[in-house]
Parts: structure tokens; sequence; C-alpha cells
């Protein structure tokens, strides 16, 4: 006899008993394909390609309020001027060659129940499947770090303006300042970033401005690549970085005078910064929060199989603003979470159950100009939550010669070009 | 499960062990596309040195994916990233790119048209037995040389001359005695290749 498989299973049982029976997401009504998709970064502009590229009959359409995407990945090779800030600004005209219908608002509500979502523009845009790519928002961890306060302390966590404006401050530092670098708690998007940060700015003071140094405050005691970047920090930078954990200034910097152009840490100590980088605290996306979509976390919680939003059906919820532990929050998680749900997406609207996901991550560090530092990792559905494949993955060695290091800027390179490609190009 | 079983025993025992029991394995598509942020979307890479994997042989992705795993072809992360795939998996992947189209890096590459020209004399004279067809086919054994990233035929015949991957007997007569300007060359002629 023959062994019975899944797909024999939904026949002999019947679509909706199994359905029911199974749990899976609700199946949509097959005639009718919209997705709607809001935000246009890394991971909803991935998750609207791979979509159209799965099944052109879906209607596609994805609300942006900008028109060009800067990615945060490699925009601290900017602030070292090892890149122009024009080399990671992306638009939206490869994604509308492959049938998506970009348009460019703001959204101000999504009702789950109707199934709707509504824009400031006064637009409505109904769907049988939403997906939501927010990105991230700040909390109010440092006092007196308003919006007017961006302006004079950036926190370049969004990339754009806020990067060469942090750039444009780097340049016009005398030499002798002090880059005051002040990274946030756990969690936040980019883990690695704030020290890869820290190493570009660096590097560009030792060749331009080599009596002037960076002082990282952090908010924690340990942090991504640990061994790897206080290798970096000692083998490269060890008259230019210099870097406090929390435990050693009551945690971290907690309030900021902008007019002064000081920082206070926990334990009462002011410290100037030249040049301040605040990165405050961090939450899912404005939208995200609106919509009802976050918990007390202020994340978004998912079924990971799906990223279905375990709070509304029939949204799905991907990138930096889901709650996807172990998945990091990173640019390649985030593609990578976008077509695990386009593919779960297309399946739901044809009346398919989806089928099982896989994930990966691989997020390259750039400390030095010929060393480059990596983790990867191969992720897998376990009992319903994202897994690590065990004996997968891990991080360049801290032995990993020279010629290695210098191979790993040229891959890292070619993950920037073929990620921002394969989510934004035609 | 004992052949005897009927479906209505096998259903019984698929509802009490839960959904995550029945569920078929990821499809050769899922698995593949998570390649794509470094390899190029469908494989094809838009460099500058991470190689395009479209349209290479089954064979030899097996193959390579197999040494990554057991470290005998050197690696910066691929080490790392193929441990996570079982070899059914890597078979459905390998057969996914292997359909998918080779798309020739050379006219994005800045390349050097006396080497290249160098490098035609070496190509005919020591590699063009096995890697016919200028290296543009997808040979069972070998991957498509022609057409590929400049930096990553570099970094493998480096590793090659290094001992830090073994080339077969045959190869490693030939390349012994090529010097640093002609390997240099033949690797710019590959690259040449549309």
């Amino acid at each position: 006899m023959k062994k019975l498989n899944r797909r024999d299973f939904i026949k002999v049982a019947g679509t909706t008993a199994a359905v029911s029976a199974l749990g899976f997401p609700v199946i949509g009504n097959a005639a009718s394909k919209k997705v709607v998709i809001v935000g246009g970064g890394t991971g909803g502009a991935t998750c609207a390609k791979y979509i159209r590229m799965a099944d052109a009959s879906v209607e596609v359409t994805l609300i942006e309020p900008n028109k060009n995407y800067y990615t945060c990945y490699m925009s601290n090779e900017v602030l070292s001027g090892r890149r122009d800030i024009n080399s990671i600004k992306f638009g939206y005209d490869g994604l509308a060659s492959h049938g998506v219908k970009v348009v460019h608002d703001t959204v101000t509500g999504i009702d789950a129940a109707g199934r709707k979502v509504m824009t400031k523009g006064g637009d409505t845009f109904s769907y049988d499947r939403c997906v939501v790519a927010p990105g991230i928002s700040f909390r109010d961890n440092i006092a007196g770090y308003n919006d007017a306060a961006h302006d004079k302390m950036p926190h370049a966590w969004k990339a754009g303006d806020q990067t060469s404006l942090l750039r444009k401050q780097l340049e016009g530092m005398a030499d002798g300042g002090t880059v005051l670098i002040a990274p946030p708690p756990n969690p936040f998007r980019c883990p690695p970033g704030p020290y890869e940060r820290a190493c570009q700015i660096a590097s560009y003071l030792q060749a331009k401005k080599p009596k002037s140094k960076v002082l990282i405050l952090d908010a924690k005691d340990k942090f991504s690549k640990f061994g790897l970047f206080k290798q970096a920090f000692s083998r490269h930078y060890p008259d230019h970085i210099e870097w406090v954990a929390a435990k050693d200034t009551g945690g971290g910097v907690k309030s900021v005078d902008v007019g002064a152009g000081t920082v206070k840490t926990g334990d009462g100590n002011t410290h100037k910064g030249d040049v301040t980088n605040i990165i405050p605290a961090q939450k899912a996306g404005k939208i995200a929060e609106i919509a009802g979509l976050t918990n007390d976390s202020g994340w978004c919680p998912v079924e990971h199989k799906t990223f279905e939003s375990t709070i509304h059906k029939g949204i799905h919820v991907i990138g930096d603003a889901a709650i996807q532990k172990p998945l990091p929050k990173s640019g390649y998680a985030a593609n990578s979470e976008a077509k695990v749900t386009a593919a779960a997406v297309v399946d739901l609207v044809n009346g398919r159950e989806p089928g099982e996901p896989s994930w990966v991550n691989t997020c390259y560090s750039i400390v030095a100009p010929e060393d480059g530092i990596s983790v990867a990792m191969v992720y897998n559905l376990v009992d319903g939550k994202v897994a690590k494949v065990k004996g997968s993955g891990g991080l360049t060695s801290k032995d990993s010669p020279a010629g290695d290091r210098a191979r790993e800027v040229q891959y890292a390179y070619s993950w920037f070009n073929n990620i921002t490609h394969d989510a934004f190009g035609g | 499960m004992p052949a005897k079983k009927s479906h209505a025993m096998l259903m019984g025992s698929v509802l009490l062990l839960g959904s995550s029991q029945l569920m078929a394995a990821p499809s050769a598509s899922m698995l593949a596309n998570t390649c794509a942020g470094c390899h190029g979307t469908n494989g094809v890479s838009t460099g500058p040195a991470a190689p395009t994997i479209a349209g290479k042989s089954a064979e030899y992705i097996k193959e390579v994916m197999e040494y990554y795993k057991d470290g005998s072809r050197h690696s910066t992360i691929m080490g790392r990233i193929a441990k996570g795939y079982s070899d059914e998996e890597v078979a459905l992947m390998a057969d996914y790119y292997a359909k998918q189209k080779f798309v020739s890096a050379a006219p994005k590459q800045k390349l050097d048209a006396d080497k290249i020209k160098a490098g035609k004399k070496v190509y005919k004279k020591n590699c063009a037995k096995c890697h016919d067809e200028n290296g543009r086919l997808p040979d069972d054994d070998s991957g498509i040389l022609g057409g590929q990233w400049l930096p990553y035929l570099q970094y493998t015949m480096q590793d090659y001359r290094d001992g830090r991957q073994e080339m077969t007997k045959k190869m490693k007569k030939k390349v012994d005695k090529l010097d640093d300007a002609q390997i240099e060359a033949v690797l710019q002629f590959f690259a040449s290749q549309d």
C-alpha cells in the first residue's frame, strides 16, 4: 500500500475539515487575489516582487510614503566616505516592472475585520491578504532626545537624510574631536550595526583626523559578533575606538542636552561629543502599533510558518517589526521572511495550504577596508517556531587569515548588490 | 509505518501527532530562494565576487556542497551554510539551479584585453580538453567558468594552488607548470566569455 502523503490526506479528509482540524489559517476565496503591502523597505519590496514572480494573477499593491528607499545596511560606508549616499538609494521602478502597483501614500489605519487599508491621501484599499513591513520606530528611552534633537544628534538608524547629516557633521568636525556613539539596548535593528559604524568612522578619522576618536557609550555589556569586533577595535583602531560597557556607566546614555552637546550616563557623569550619534531603543514601526498588531513588547507576534499576525488574521508582519527570534532583525532575514511570506500568501489566496518554510540569515560587517567578518545561519520550522538548524552557521573565525578577510569584504559587496537587486530590481 | 495500516488508522495517528508531523519538506524554490540574497535572484549574481550559480549542473552543485560540508573545499562562509542542509535538500536546490539560465558576467566586468588574448593561448594548450567551449558548458564535474565573476575564479584557483583544496591529477599537472601571469591571463579569458 502506498504511503499517504499530505496532499492525499487533504483529499481524503476534505478541505474544510482538514483546514480546521490542522489549524491552518483561513483559506481565502480563490477567485479574489488582492494583496496590499504596507511599507517598501527590504521586506516589503521583496515580498511584493516574489508574490508577482510566483503568481502573476495576484494583484499586488505596495503603499510606501517615500519615492526612494535608502538601505540601512552599507550606510556606514557612507559615513566613512567610502560610498556615496546615492549608492544606497533605491526606487520602485523595478517593482513596477514586475506588475506591482506602487502607491506613494502614508497608511493611516488597517481595518482587519473589513480587510481594508486606509491612507492619508483618503484612499481605501481592500485586500484578501495584507503584508505589513513597517520597519522600526524609536522609544523615548533617552530624556531630551525629541524630534528636534534628531537634527542635532542624528540617529542615522533610518538611512537617508539622517545618514547625510551625520556624514556632514563628521566632515565638519575639527581634528582632535570626539565622536560619541550611543548604541541601543536589545532588541534592535541590525545588531552589529553600531559597532561596524564605529569601525567605519574610526577608519575615516585615522586617515583624515588622526587626533580624534570614537567613544562608544553602550547600553549593553555584550553585543553581536562581540569577540570579532573587540579584535577589530584593537587590531585596527587601538587609539581611535574606546568601547565602554553599560555596567561601567550605570547603563549607558540616559539623557541628552542638545544645546550643550553633552550626554549624561546612568552614573550621573556628563560626556561631551563633538559629533553625537544617539541610537534610541526601538519598537515596531508606527503603523503596526496603530493597526493593533503589537503586543506589550512593542513588537508584532506572528505565526512563524506564515508570518501571519497572531492578533489579526489575514495580516502578515515581516522584517524588523516582527517577533521572529531566533531570526535576527537584519536585512537578510527580512528578505528571507518576505519570501516565506510571499509563498504562503500565494498559497493562501489560491486556496492551498502553505508549504514548509526555510530561512537563511547572512550578515557581513566591514570593519576595515580589507577586513570583513560575517555571521550566518540556516533556519527551519520546528513545532511551529523558527529554529536554528543544528550544526549550521556561525561566525567568521577569529583566526581567519587576512586573505579570507579581504574576500569577505568582496562578498559583502556582492551580498549588498544581490540583495538590493533581489528586493528592488526589475 | 507498517504497510498494513489503513488510511483511517493513519489519519487518526496523524491528527494526534499534530500538524508538524504531516508537513512535507520545504519545496525546491523555497530552499533555493534563500540563496538569492548573496548569489542573486534565480542564482544570477550581480557581483563583484559571489559566483553565479544558475545553470550549473546539478551533479556539480551537489558535489561542491558536499565538499563545503566536509571541509575538503575551502570557503569563507559556504562551509557554515552548507551544513544547514540535508543531502535531499541540497539535491532539490541543485536541480532547481541547474534549470535556471546562466547569464554571463562578462559585460559587467573590467577586464584586460591583452591578458584575455594571452589567456586564450594558455587555455587552448592546457584547459580546453576538459573545460571545452571556453569553459562555458555546465559539465557534470565542473562549474561554469566562462562568464563567471573574475574574483571568484581567482580565489578558487588560489585555493587550488595553495593546496587548500584538491585538484584532479590531470589538472594539477597542467596548473603546476603555469606561472602567475599565465594563470591570471587564463582566468581573465574565462571571465570574458559572453
